[in-house]
């Protein structure tokens, strides 16, 4: 199908805040490549799930498209119009399958040489649209924390490699009660600037206690989930004929409550966040085995989708290599504390390349911390980059 | 944060001049371009039957954990050993698909193949393999594979009708082997990671791999003797290399093509994994070349080109997730290297022009005598 051809009533199974936005701009999309369409319905389709950020922005690129005249509907898609699908692609039901459909069109870029080509026309877009809709800077400076190596007693190789040439590197931070410190701290700023999914904790193991004005996340309150999602993935690929594309369709097409997310038996109703676990969980690699990639990939999509304001992500101690099938067993892991730190290290310079890619760079403010050790480096407009210090130094005055 | 181009070609030719001047200052190495008419270090020496070996630096390996300033701490034997000894071409672009194994059949056949990437499906163009034992009337035992997992276990023969069954390389792979001997019993699961991307992918085996049976005879190898000095290896990629040794010392093929992978770990997004599979891979392949020049049917006569298959995605790009994946197909996930050394190799040479991954079979064909007439590549000159 073409979409020219749309008609409202193909949106009666979106869900219902979905449907409304779509009806409202069938007329909209139906002028639009359909190398493109499917991957804007993509969101809309999630729209009942997605965080306020997300919303706003889903609307005011309809709008934004809406408003274009034919001309500039041509120029903007010059690119996407020179895309070609094949018979499959377009008779593919993308108006209700809108994800599968980018995964198979992906495939089939990927197959005929066009990638470049999508990549090409995707950045062009990206690039009108923010020009059109300029980003909103935050209405406070955002503020990111990392906290790594816990578990680690001695350490003796550099730390924070990458970060240290964005600011200053402290020798001689007092380690003591600055875990509270760092919870008190963006509490505060979650009460003082109350945004809805705005101040986020993260953590890759046991989460410490936090005020509930804080979005939490962590590894081991899903450990149920993940669990149940392990058990059932195993039980799918001991089927005959069950291949790595079928696993992925079967995980995409999962709800949160298969694998008992978002009841309120779980202690979390929140729709919202009980996608977001989800997603997590079925669509990134290693998060379901490895709490360093968890603490990592959940800080990157919460930057990406959310955009806080606050976000604090303390990386605990990952799971031991083993062959990935038993990494899935739900046995006692045995842990890799000394690689988890490398990981973290590498995952905190991530966490701080993703926070900047928001609006309000230049005002934000990055601290990472190697847990219960007198190593830290800040990085913000008050820090000198490339930076040493070996003063002794209160951690509070850190996050300042 | 630098500024870094958005034009690909710009950025990949940028990043090729920053790699050969880090290279050139590390490994006290000449630029290539004052030596096209030299003959200055030129390692011909007497021909015996010619050699090729393939290294695929398996799994996708960025610059900045090898060959940038930074990295280069986790490459020491190719810095230090290697290079000098080489010729290092730093720019081999991938323009294909970026799945390891559609990919490496792309480096196979010298032709971008679109196949799915997780199916047990052969090439459509021929190999190197075929080109080699046909045009030159090669017996099976004159070009073998060694992979790590079963998805590569294609990559022997294509279906192609002029070629096909029959006329490609014989595959071993070392842990369907190992699995075979232990019976899935002792501990030995260490050695049969397998498939980082979706790790619980494991196609049934087909076409032209090594049989149990033939351990003993071919390789004079008992399975007593494989099974317990497997015990003593820790990856994956070293009972390759283990399997390698044995295939140079009893069957001494003239063409052989390992396929390491231990990096793609990577996917799992634990750097400390990532990082310790290229300290690996790098140390296997300085042991890989030892063994070459320990053996008297290689020492002298052999070429060995090591070249990963491709990068993994840049940590500027927002599409990707930094080293874990290879999914943006951005410039930085293209743009490989490839380290040539042996027979017929200039030394310690930078060679800085781009240059395709699909040149790299009409190249070995050039040094064995076959012509890739299917390949979409072209002979590197100054491997000639």
């Amino acid at each position: 199908m073409q979409p020219a051809e749309l008609k409202s009533e193909q949106f009666s199974n979106y869900p219902p805040e979905a449907r409304k936005l779509a009806e409202r701009y069938t007329g909209t999309l139906s002028q639009l490549p359909p190398s493109f369409v499917p991957s804007l319905l993509r969101e809309v389709i999630e729209y009942d799930y997605k965080f306020p950020v997300e919303r706003k922005a889903i609307e005011k690129e309809l709008e934004t498209l809406t408003a274009l005249s034919p001309s500039d509907r041509a120029e903007w898609f010059a690119g996407f119009a020179q895309i070609t699908l094949s018979h499959q692609l377009v008779n593919y039901d993308w108006v209700n399958s809108p994800g599968q459909f980018v995964e198979q069109l992906s495939a089939h870029l990927w197959a005929t040489h066009q990638l470049d080509a999508f990549r090409a026309a995707a950045t062009s877009y990206a690039s009108r649209l923010a020009a059109a809709n300029p980003p909103e800077p935050p209405p406070i400076p955002r503020l990111g924390i990392s906290v790594i190596g816990q578990g680690v007693t001695t350490y003796n190789n550099p730390l924070f490699r990458k970060l240290r040439p964005y600011g200053a590197h402290f020798t001689q931070v007092k380690p003591e009660g600055a875990m509270q410190t760092m919870l008190a701290v963006v509490a505060e700023r979650a009460k003082a600037t109350p945004i809805s999914y705005g101040h986020w904790y993260v953590d890759g193991g046991a989460e410490a206690k936090y005020d509930p004005a804080l979005t939490g996340v962590s590894y081991r309150a899903l450990e149920p989930a993940r669990t149940e999602l392990t058990a059932k993935m195993r039980a799918e690929i001991e089927k005959p004929g069950m291949g790595p594309e079928a696993l992925r369709t079967l995980m995409a097409r999962m709800k949160p409550e298969d694998i008992g997310l978002g009841t309120t038996a779980n202690g979390n109703a929140d729709p919202v966040m009980a996608r977001f676990q989800l997603k997590i969980l079925t669509e990134a690699s290693g998060t379901q085995i490895f709490a360093t990639t968890f603490a990592q990939w959940t800080a990157r999509e919460a930057l990406r989708r959310a955009q806080p304001v606050t976000l604090l992500v303390r990386f605990a101690p990952r799971q031991k290599q083993k062959p990935m099938n038993e990494m899935i067993a739900a046995t006692a892991p045995e842990l890799d504390p000394l690689g988890s730190l490398v990981d973290a290290d590498f995952g905190s310079y991530y966490n701080y390349l993703n926070q900047q890619r928001l609006p309000g760079a230049d005002r934000s403010s990055f601290v990472v911390w190697f847990e219960g050790h007198n190593q830290a480096v800040a990085i913000g407009p008050k820090w000198q980059r490339g930076t040493q210090s070996n003063e002794p130094t209160e951690f509070k005055t850190l996050l300042a | 944060m630098s500024p870094v181009s958005t034009n690909p070609v710009e950025l990949a030719r940028q990043f090729a001049l920053t790699r050969r001047d880090f290279i050139r200052s590390a490994a006290g190495v000449a630029l290539g371009s004052s030596l096209l008419s030299s003959p200055i270090a030129y390692a011909a020496g007497a021909m015996k039957k010619r050699k090729v070996v393939v290294v695929t630096f398996g799994g996708g390996a960025r610059d900045q954990e090898t060959f940038a300033p930074e990295g280069q701490e986790n490459i020491p034997h190719m810095m230090s050993e290697m290079i000098p000894q080489a010729s290092f071409f730093t720019q081999v672009v991938n323009r294909g698909i970026l799945g390891h194994y559609v990919a490496t059949a792309s480096l196979a056949t010298g032709t971008y193949e679109t196949f799915n990437n997780f199916a047990a499906v052969p090439p459509n163009n021929p190999t190197v393999f075929e080109y080699f034992r046909k045009d030159l009337k090669r017996p099976p035992n004159d070009a073998w594979v060694v992979a790590p997992s079963n998805g590569f276990n294609r990559i022997g023969e294509s279906n192609n009708r002029s070629y096909g069954p029959g006329t490609g390389a014989r595959v071993i792979l070392p842990k369907h082997l190992l699995t075979a001997a232990t019976s899935g019993k002792g501990d030995f699961s260490h050695l049969l990671r397998d498939n980082y991307e979706t790790p619980l992918y494991t196609p049934e085996l087909g076409g032209n791999e090594f049989e149990l049976q033939q351990l003993g005879n071919l390789l004079k190898l008992s399975v007593d003797d494989f099974k317990s000095h497997a015990l003593t290896l820790s990856s994956p990629d070293e009972l390759s290399l283990y399997i390698t040794r044995r295939l140079m010392r009893e069957v001494a093929p003239s063409l052989l093509w390992i396929t390491m992978h231990d990096i793609d770990i990577a996917h799992a997004g634990a750097f400390s994994l990532y990082v310790e599979g290229i300290r690996r891979t790098d140390r296997l392949c300085s042991e890989l070349w030892k063994a070459i020049q320990a053996e008297p049917e290689y020492a002298g006569n052999t070429t060995m080109l090591i070249l990963p298959d491709f990068g993994r995605d840049a940590d500027d790009d927002a599409g990707g997730n930094g080293f874990q994946h290879h999914r943006t197909g951005d410039a930085l996930s293209r743009t490989t290297w490839m380290l040539a050394m042996g027979a017929g190799v200039r030394e310690g040479v930078i060679y800085d022009r781009p240059m395709d991954s699909t040149d790299l079979v009409p190249t070995i064909g050039s040094m064995l005598g076959f012509q890739a007439t299917q390949s979409q590549g072209k002979s590197i000159p100054e491997l000639l």
